[in-house]
């Protein structure tokens, strides 16, 4: 899509342009390349030289373990949170579709989880589950369930899940919502004349009408899971027990600012950039594909 | 009318009451979190440490919230109130302002590189914050930015997706608009301020509400570059009131900052429901 | 007051040549109309009078004086928009203002000129209101209002009705005619609508595939059209044209034998229009009725010729077609006759 009308010049243009390709040169461009240069290096000890090692750092990291073993806990951390995120937010969305007059209040009781910061969900959803003070971990202590994520790996990964997809219900919520308010209302009455019950309107009917929504929403949920629940992660379990829930951005932190292995870091830096770069591209086609609906 | 159209979709009777049960256990168990945190920052210490905790409010609100504010744990919470501020304040404005005039540049003129740039632009759509971190914190650090606003706000400033939402919008302003603009006499700026920004204002409003609180909610930076208290920005500074080793935490006033930390944003998204959905929306196409 | 003149403009985007030179000289005070079929490059010419397309070739003058290079604001032009082009944001006397505005024009004295014109346009209850208070016509009124608050030398006007309906367009019509006769400013109006030429218009240029087709008074056009496009482009329903073999004795339709005005010799076009023919039970032409439909005031008659070609006819008054095939015989005085080449659709005689 073009503007027929354009103003003439080539000074101004280059100026209004120049803060944003400024910013993103210095802050964006420079440091990726820096990764990249980096990712090829391993300075000595003292940090004083370092040495180019090629493609070394690639390969000690997809041989190492620990790093193997935290690309599988990223992708089963960010299946399950979106999972968690996705299916109360559509059977929340489906009853609030119902309701046509009362739609408008639940949505406004809904959405503002979204507000609260990750970091802030960890401390509400740690606060629950302290093994010392948490009433919920009280709970279950008194039910004969001994919780304790601080030492049990899967209460630990269960519990930033749970903390990582609550806030995202609303989210998920409000998309869902609006493209359920978006079909129409005829295609449904068409159904219900035909003779279809609500929940076999809704599986044959509304969810594939649903779906470039979902597959919207499934991406952005994978992103989300990816990169931005390091908040929650870092409040409440730092990545532990025995590296339980260190995700593959956590790890970048860690192996970077706490360990200071920069050329590992930085070539987990470049692993990193080539998935959000597939990713990127999956969003895309969905974008291209919703033009053709 | 509408009464059929209802009648025909809408379930009556028992299903609608159902349905209204689903929706109150679901918004219940969305709240409970937040609730339990505002009860326990309205209790004292004991209360909490004694398992199970109160599950109404008690009579220590203001003691709790003046304690964190003025006090705090390592900075009184009213600095990382005021440092969550500038920064989600900075962001949002500076990300407005950049991608307002880069978005101008690239719908409303030819120039030599245009393409270039655009693309330049689109790339970092790719780059979030957490995968380029050490580089990053290297540049901050380069130019004496740790501990600075400048150095928790530019890095973030810089975004594609700002930039694409006010260019959509501008393709959808009508040719003729600036037709009669040039006809009218308006140079370019003339036209961009005039005519354009006013009719963007909603869009602006939109993303305000959007940038506000991807900034106000911003954890791994401030935790990387602000190593002084003082600049602490409350949603970073909240795990720093954990003490280290097996001393109890001061929970009442740690969940009070937690409170206090969800309390803009949210009202920002309550009061803004509308622009705030629209934002919403429009980012993500 | 202002002449303007097209000294063979030329247009091209990259290697595509939309304007093939049009050359016209607009007298002071003259009402043009430049009508065509859409894609013809009717805006396009009326686009790079305004400064708002560059002129690829040939020049503009204005008031004498080349005007090519010069910015639309520093052409002394206002132009009204086909979609109006209100600025959404500002009322009506915003709008109006805007350019004198720009300018720099003291405040008083724009609201003096704002409250003229709206009150030339009876505008004035409508100040306050926003673009989107208003209906189409005042819309239309207000895209007026601040093209004559400018007092320009030229007013441009892009189809600015052909976002009206039908009854509005029609009082439209007439009240910018009537404007611009009163205010006496050089006019050019873009239409694809030949009514609107036809009766606007002081000339016309008509435009097809980037050519001036014919420029001239619409009775000019509509009684000696020069080439077959201006011929069945001007003229409501459409004339019929028919290939016809000139020969000494006159022109041949199959077995029918028209009178040859012109003399041509070998294939020809002949356009007739259908209000010029007449029923003539001696007439050279036959005609078979298909359809009647009763207009009212006159009646078309569809149907076609003995050789199979459909032919429409205009009769005054109601004329009962009988239900099932008809047959007419028609004839028309040799004046209405128009011949033209068949290879290049240039009128003959």
């Amino acid at each position: 899509m073009e503007k027929r009308v354009t103003f003439k010049g080539w000074l101004l243009p280059l100026c209004l342009i120049a803060p944003q390709v400024f910013i993103s040169a210095v802050f964006f461009f420079y440091p990726a390349g820096q990764a990249v240069w980096q990712s090829l290096f391993i300075p000595d000890p003292f940090g004083l030289s370092s040495q180019f090692v090629g493609l070394e750092n690639f390969e000690y990291l997809l041989g190492d373990p620990y790093y193997r073993a935290s690309f599988v806990t990223t992708a089963i951390f960010s299946t399950l949170v979106t999972l968690a995120a996705m299916i109360p937010a559509l059977f929340l969305a489906v009853m609030a579709d119902r309701l046509v007059k009362s739609a408008g209040v639940y949505r406004t009781l809904l959405i503002w989880p979204y507000a609260v910061a990750p970091a802030v969900a960890g401390v509400l959803w740690l606060f629950m589950f302290n093994t010392r003070v948490g009433v919920i971990a009280w709970y279950l202590g008194q039910l004969g369930y001994d919780w304790n994520h601080v030492l049990n790996e899967g209460e630990a990964m269960g519990l930033v899940v749970v903390a990582s997809a609550w806030g995202r219900i609303s989210y998920n919520f409000l998309f869902f919502f609006a493209a359920l308010q978006a079909v129409p209302r005829s295609i449904i009455e068409a159904a219900a004349i035909d003779g279809a019950r609500f929940w076999r309107r809704f599986f044959t009917i509304v969810l594939p009408l649903l779906s470039p929504t979902t597959f919207f929403l499934l991406v952005v949920n994978i992103v989300y899971a990816f990169f931005e629940t390091f908040g929650v992660i870092h409040t409440i379990t730092s990545g532990g027990p025995q590296q339980a829930t260190t995700i593959l951005v956590y790890k970048v932190f860690s192996d970077g600012f706490v360990g200071q292995d920069l050329g590992s870091s930085a070539a987990q830096s470049v692993i990193l950039l080539i998935v959000v770069g597939l990713l990127t591209v999956l969003q895309f086609k969905y974008i291209e594909k919703r033009v053709h609906y | 009318m509408a009464t059929e159209i209802t009648g025909m979709v809408e379930k009556r009777g028992m299903g609608l009451w159902l349905t209204h049960v689903a929706m109150i256990t679901g918004v219940l168990v969305i709240f409970f979190p937040i609730w339990l945190a505002f009860v326990a920052s309205t209790v004292s210490q004991p209360e909490i440490v004694q398992p199970p905790m109160p599950v109404w409010p008690g009579d220590k609100f203001l003691e709790n919230y003046t304690a964190a504010l003025v006090s705090g744990v390592n900075v009184p919470v009213a600095v990382m109130l005021g440092n969550s501020l500038i920064m989600a304040v900075g962001i949002a404005v500076g990300k407005i302002i950049i991608s307002l005039l880069s978005a101008f540049a690239i719908v409303y003129f030819r120039f030599p590189g245009r393409n270039f740039f655009f693309w330049l632009i689109f790339i970092t759509l790719m780059l979030p914050v957490e995968v380029r971190i050490v580089p990053t914190y290297e540049v901050i650090a380069g130019f004496g930015m740790l501990n600075s606003y400048s150095g928790l706000i530019f890095p973030l400033i810089a975004s594609a997706t700002a930039t694409f939402l006010f260019r959509q919008f501008f393709l959808t302003v009508p040719d003729e608009l600036a037709e009669a603009a040039r006809v009218d006499g308006a140079r370019p700026m003339r036209f961009f301020w005039d005519i354009l920004l006013p009719m963007s204002r909603t869009n602006i409003a939109a993303l305000f509400v959007i940038l506000f609180i991807y900034g106000w909610n911003q954890y791994l930076w401030p935790l990387l570059i602000t190593t002084d208290p003082s600049m602490n920005t409350i949603v970073m500074g909240i795990k720093q009131m954990f003490p280290s080793g097996d001393d109890v935490a001061d929970w009442p006033v740690i969940m009070a900052t937690s409170i206090l930390a969800m309390v803009p944003p949210v009202v920002v998204v309550i009061s803004m429901q509308k622009l705030f959905i629209r934002g919403l929306v429009d980012s993500e196409k | 007051m202002a002449t303007v003149e097209l000294d063979d403009i030329k247009k091209r985007f990259g290697a595509t040549e939309v304007i093939k030179g049009v050359s016209v000289d607009v007298a002071d005070g003259e009402f043009i109309v430049i009508v065509g079929p859409s894609g013809c490059g009717k805006s396009t010419l009326l686009r790079m009078v305004a400064g708002l397309e560059t002129i690829s070739d040939g020049e503009l003058r204005i008031n004498g004086t080349r005007a090519n290079e010069r910015e639309p604001m520093d052409r002394d032009i206002a132009m009204v928009f086909q979609n109006y082009a209100l600025y959404p944001h500002m009322s009506v006397a915003q709008n109006m203002g805007y350019g004198l505005r720009i300018k720099g024009l003291p405040k008083a004295e724009i609201a003096a000129k704002v409250r003229d014109a709206a009150e030339l346009l009876q505008l004035t209850e409508l100040l306050d209101r926003k673009p989107r208070q208003l209906s189409g016509g005042q819309r239309q009124r207000v895209a007026m209002g601040r093209a004559i608050v400018r007092e320009p030398s030229v007013f441009l006007f892009d189809e600015p009705l052909s976002n009206l309906d039908a009854k509005l367009r029609v009082q439209m019509r007439l009240e910018i005619r009537e404007l611009q006769a009163k205010l006496g400013i050089t006019s050019l109006y873009v239409t694809h609508d030949q009514v609107e030429a036809m009766t606007m218009a002081d000339r016309m240029i008509v435009m097809n595939e980037g050519r001036a087709e014919q420029i001239g008074t619409p009775l000019d056009v509509y009684e000696r059209p020069e080439s077959l496009f201006a011929a069945q482009f001007i003229g409501s329903p459409s004339m019929n044209v028919v290939a016809a073999e000139g020969r000494e004795d006159g022109l041949h339709l199959g077995d029918m034998v028209l009178p040859n005005p012109t003399g041509a010799h070998g294939t020809v076009m002949l356009g007739l229009r259908p209000e010029h023919l007449s029923p003539d039970p001696g007439g050279p032409i036959t005609m078979e009725v298909l359809l009647a439909e009763p207009l009212g005031a006159n009646t078309l008659l569809h149907g076609r010729l003995a050789n199979g070609q459909s032919f429409t006819v205009s009769l005054p008054g109601v004329h009962r077609a009988g239900h099932g095939s008809q047959t007419l015989r028609l004839s028309i005085p040799p004046d209405k006759m128009h011949v033209f080449d068949k290879k290049s659709g240039r009128r003959l005689g």
